[in-house]
């Protein structure tokens, strides 16, 4: 088996996603395919699964050139996904979600036969090491066996290719590990690997060739044996990057917020956040890591008046933080939300109006009830100079910058007033490296010039170049705090998996 | 990608531009060439500037919409005259080329029935006769009687998509605002015009009542406006006829449903001392509210928290904005201005209230409020669309004996088919670069 996509070309209104790409992995080989949000991976393993069709170029199976117009006969042909997102139903058990779309019936109705679906399900995954039950639930299983259930779901539909697109994104290192084992025994057994990532350290580790991807195009392909990460940074991006952040060492003032025996319930009514303590102090980073769904997002919205308080106290300089967010916001509090487009801005308005989306209401942008446009205007446009926010005009709607830019108007809103504590959840979630580096700027000036910070982050790499002091969270709880110089991948990866 | 439509496209086009030219140089209408020629200067006067062609840009999909919907509601008629079939085996061609006269004849009376007629028009001003002019006006003044309470409730339901919410309840809105109006104007004598702003703000009064019934029980418990609005509309309708059987609205020992007339210094003053003209000061109430809304909406901070709810609420509720007094206030508000429609009907146009006060005019007003994009200036362009539409109707009916739920059939299709531009868009080879027109999601995504 070898896949092969040749000059493959994507043209989207006002973007060309693919231009020219070719790249070929054979039988048992792990081909990485690098590049940062938005240099094309995505689009093009959309158009190898067929829910896109290539305005140039081919696919290739086995020297025969192939036209996929939907996924079920990419599937046919072998090519199995295993996306970002699984594609799970959480409350089917693990063999109804690997047989869907493509179970085993008998007789003329049809009747499903659960028992040789069952049978086949255990004998792939003790042949390949894929530890699963198959009658356990889908919503009861750790985000990590979910994944194995989704790499069973593409074994099952006999797939000679698996792509994974960013598989540890959702993974603690320990996880990771584990995957990276399954992987190399998928490859050693004949299957092809493609490997979506945007990590370094990860792809050099599980590869043998890397492709790496930049704006559409593809920079080159390299074995991973005879490159480095620095080196394969500077192809990513398209010039020399630093890849730790410069900064003097915390001078660490009073305590700015100070949580004591917090418990929080989530939307299902579930106790997200448990009897947790935690203090952050004026000119330090307490950066919190853990997965994604350990309490952090309950958290940070706590903290923010987004929530209620189910018991405990949070406080802010001694005050205590009402249920309101918009008086946290008048107490000096800036939140940087985990997803921009859902949580910090509004689609549909322009930039100058999320600007002000939390400000709109005060002098001098409005007297009264009277909004004042042009005061506005006046506003953010000096406020996209400062913050080098790079728009067509403050009138274009928000939803048509990039993911960097679009996070530099909620930096640009939240610090552009006098703030005491930053929280900020996710904060270089999908962005480019350049944006990385000037939001990871912009939070470390804040922290010299004595504001509190409270970074939350389920990038390992993201916690430990910023925190002073690093805090994990798992089950709600935080389990260790470690400051910056004991903090360790290791330890840290271990506390997030739960093992104290 | 390019801008410039696929020569195939072009082809239709200039089949169909044949098509139309020869029409109308058979049916020697040389006024719509002339309106055809006009438009296509105004046209690409607009294309010259950004803001203009951002402004043709959003009439592509209506106008579309508008032009389909008619094409195929002529296809309905001459498929639903029973003759047609068996004529066309008899004499095809000529068949075809009758029923082809039958649509044309009945969209010309349609124009006219809204329009007017020009030549007789011209002769009415040349003779200089009132009465005269007046009857050749009517049809206009009857377009625009119409499109007053279609402008309110347009405007209300509009403002409400915007917001988030879905206000299917104008229809229930108006009919309590026409009570509270009628009630102020039949029982409470002052003099003119305190008598009728009196009136009129009892009945945008009435109809936020109405439309704050189902905000505050989205906001205080969850219940769907959809359906909330809906059931109001039925119990609005019933206390308007119970309340149409009894003293509180019409003369004692009465046996038809209608209320004692409105007090003279509480009615809307004519706008045209001419005979046959209806058309009053309802008119002007409902631009101004056309403009208040703008204003409402662009230049004061709830209407950036409406606009900022209808988009994202979730947003919104991050930085500060308070969900549950957004929807209460926008629903008010949207209610308020379809209570105002129901007074002005009431006080202007009927003089009386009886239970045939709104032929529609509150579900109308959901056409509109898409057809016109959600914006103010939409509204009313698509009000007065809707508007001749329901008086040309009637003149089409008379001339040609076409039914006139025919044209109920055209406006569900143009709904239909601005709600559906990835439609338009296959059909027309055009780049339509918004969306369909703002509404609430109705079933929201899980994340």
């Amino acid at each position: 088996m070898r896949l092969q996509l040749r000059g493959i070309t994507k043209q989207f209104p006002g973007v060309l996603a693919n231009d020219h790409v070719s790249i070929q992995v054979d039988r048992g080989e792990i081909l990485a395919l690098l590049g940062e949000n938005g240099a094309g991976k995505t689009t093009l393993m959309n158009i190898l699964s067929g829910l896109y069709r290539p305005d140039e170029g081919e696919i290739v199976v086995d020297d025969q050139v192939r036209v996929f117009r939907d996924p079920a006969e990419a599937i046919a042909a072998g090519i199995g996904m295993v996306h970002q997102h699984f594609m799970l139903v959480p409350v089917f058990d693990v063999t109804d979600s690997v047989t869907l779309g493509s179970e085993v019936v008998r007789g003329p109705l049809g009747v499903l036969d659960r028992t040789t679906a069952r049978a086949r399900i255990v004998e792939l995954s003790s042949k390949y090491g894929l530890d699963v039950d198959p009658d356990a639930r889908i919503e009861d299983l750790p985000v990590g066996v979910r994944q194995r259930v989704e790499i069973l779901k593409a074994l099952y539909r006999h797939s000679d290719v698996l792509v994974l697109d960013e598989p540890s994104a959702v993974l603690t290192p320990q996880e990771t590990d584990e995957l990276f084992t399954i992987i190399r025994g998928l490859a050693k057994a004949g299957t092809a690997i493609i490997f979506i990532s945007h990590k370094l350290n990860e792809v050099l580790e599980i590869a043998d060739r890397i492709t790496v991807l930049r704006l559409g195009k593809v920079v080159g392909t390299v074995r991973a044996k005879e490159t480095t990460s620095s080196a394969l940074a500077e192809m990513m991006v398209g010039r020399q990057v630093q890849l730790t952040v410069d900064r003097k060492d915390a001078e660490r003032g009073e305590t700015v917020l100070s949580i004591k025996g917090l418990q929080v319930r989530d939307d299902r009514g579930e106790i997200a956040v448990r009897a947790l303590d935690l203090e952050v102090h004026a000119g330090e980073i307490v950066a919190v890591a853990g997965v994604q769904g350990n309490g952090q997002t309950e958290l940070v919205e706590a903290i923010t008046g987004l929530r209620q308080l189910d018991a405990g106290a949070v406080t802010v300089s001694g005050q205590p933080i009402p249920f309101d967010p918009r008086h946290v916001a008048d107490m000096g509090v800036a939140h940087i939300p985990e997803d921009r487009l859902r949580d910090g801005l509004v689609r549909g308005f322009t930039v100058a109006e999320n600007y002000v989306l939390d400000s709109y209401h005060r002098e001098p942008y409005s007297s009264g009830i009277r909004f004042h446009p042009d005061v506005v205007a006046a506003a953010a446009t000096t406020a996209v100079r400062d913050f080098d926010i790079r728009t067509p005009s403050i009138t274009t709607d928000v939803g048509s910058l990039s993911g960097g830019n679009q996070q530099k108007v909620i930096v640009a809103r939240e610090f552009g007033r006098a703030v005491k504590l930053v929280v900020a959840s996710q904060p270089t979630r999908g962005l480019d490296v350049g944006s990385i580096e000037y939001i990871h700027r912009r939070i470390v000036e804040q922290r010299d010039a004595g504001v509190a910070i409270l970074i939350v982050s389920t990038e390992l790499d993201e916690v430990l170049a910023l925190g002073d002091r690093i805090a994990v969270m798992y089950g709600g709880e935080i389990v260790g705090i470690l400051p910056a110089a004991e903090a360790t991948r290791e330890r840290v990866g271990l506390l997030m998996g739960g093992v104290r | 990608m390019s801008r410039l439509p696929t020569v195939s496209a072009n082809m239709v086009w200039a089949v169909l531009g044949l098509i139309a030219a020869v029409v109308m140089v058979v049916q020697k209408l040389y006024i719509a060439l002339a309106v055809f020629a006009l438009l296509i200067l105004a046209i690409a006067a607009t294309r010259r500037t950004v803001r203009g062609r951002a402004f043709t840009d959003r009439l592509k999909l209506p106008v579309l919409a508008l032009l389909s919907a008619f094409l195929v509601g002529g296809i309905v008629l001459i498929l639903s005259d029973l003759e047609f079939y068996s004529k066309l085996s008899a004499n095809p061609l000529g068949t075809l080329e009758a029923s082809f006269g039958r649509v044309v004849v009945a969209y010309w009376e349609l124009l006219k029935g809204a329009f007017g007629d020009i030549p007789k028009i011209s002769t009415a001003l040349a003779s200089g006769d009132r009465n005269k002019i007046g009857i050749a006006f009517r049809p206009m003044s009857e377009t625009l009687l119409a499109t007053t309470p279609l402008i309110l409730t347009g405007l209300g339901v509009a403002i409400a998509f915007r917001s988030g919410v879905f206000n299917i309840g104008a229809e229930g809105q108006l009919k309590i605002g026409a009570v509270f109006g009628a009630w102020v104007g039949i029982w409470i004598p002052l003099p003119f015009p305190f008598g009728l702003i009196l009136a009129i703000a009892a009945g945008v009064l009435g109809g936020a009542l109405w439309a704050f019934i189902p905000g505050i029980l989205k906001a205080k418990t969850g219940a769907h406006e959809v359906i909330t609005t809906i059931m109001l509309n039925a119990i609005a309708q019933q206390i308007m006829l119970a309340l149409l059987l009894t003293p509180i609205l019409r003369p004692e020992g009465s046996t038809t449903p209608i209320s004692w007339p409105i007090l003279e210094a509480s009615q809307l003053p004519l706008l045209l001392a001419l005979p046959k003209l209806r058309v009053h000061w309802g008119l002007i109430l409902a631009l101004v509210a056309a403009v208040g809304t703008s204003w409402l909406m662009f230049r004061t901070t709830r209407g950036f928290e409406f606009r900022a709810a209808g988009l994202n609420p979730r947003a919104a509720g991050y930085a500060g904005m308070r969900a549950g007094r957004t929807i209460v206030l926008a629903m008010t508000v949207s209610g308020a201005l379809a209570g105002l429609a129901g007074a002005v009907e009431v006080l202007g146009t009927n003089r009386y209230l009886s239970p045939g006060i709104s032929p529609g005019y509150g579900w109308d007003a959901i056409s509109i409020a898409l057809l016109g994009g959600t914006r103010p200036l939409g509204v009313v362009i698509a009000a007065f669309l809707f508007g001749a539409l329901r008086a040309g109707g009637q003149g089409m009916a008379l001339a040609t004996g076409v039914p006139i739920d025919l044209l109920g059939f055209i406006s569900a299709l143009v709904i239909m088919f601005v709600a559906a531009p990835r439609l338009v868009r296959e059909l027309y080879r055009v780049r339509i670069s918004s969306a369909a027109p703002q509404t609430p999601k109705v079933v929201e995504t899980p994340v």
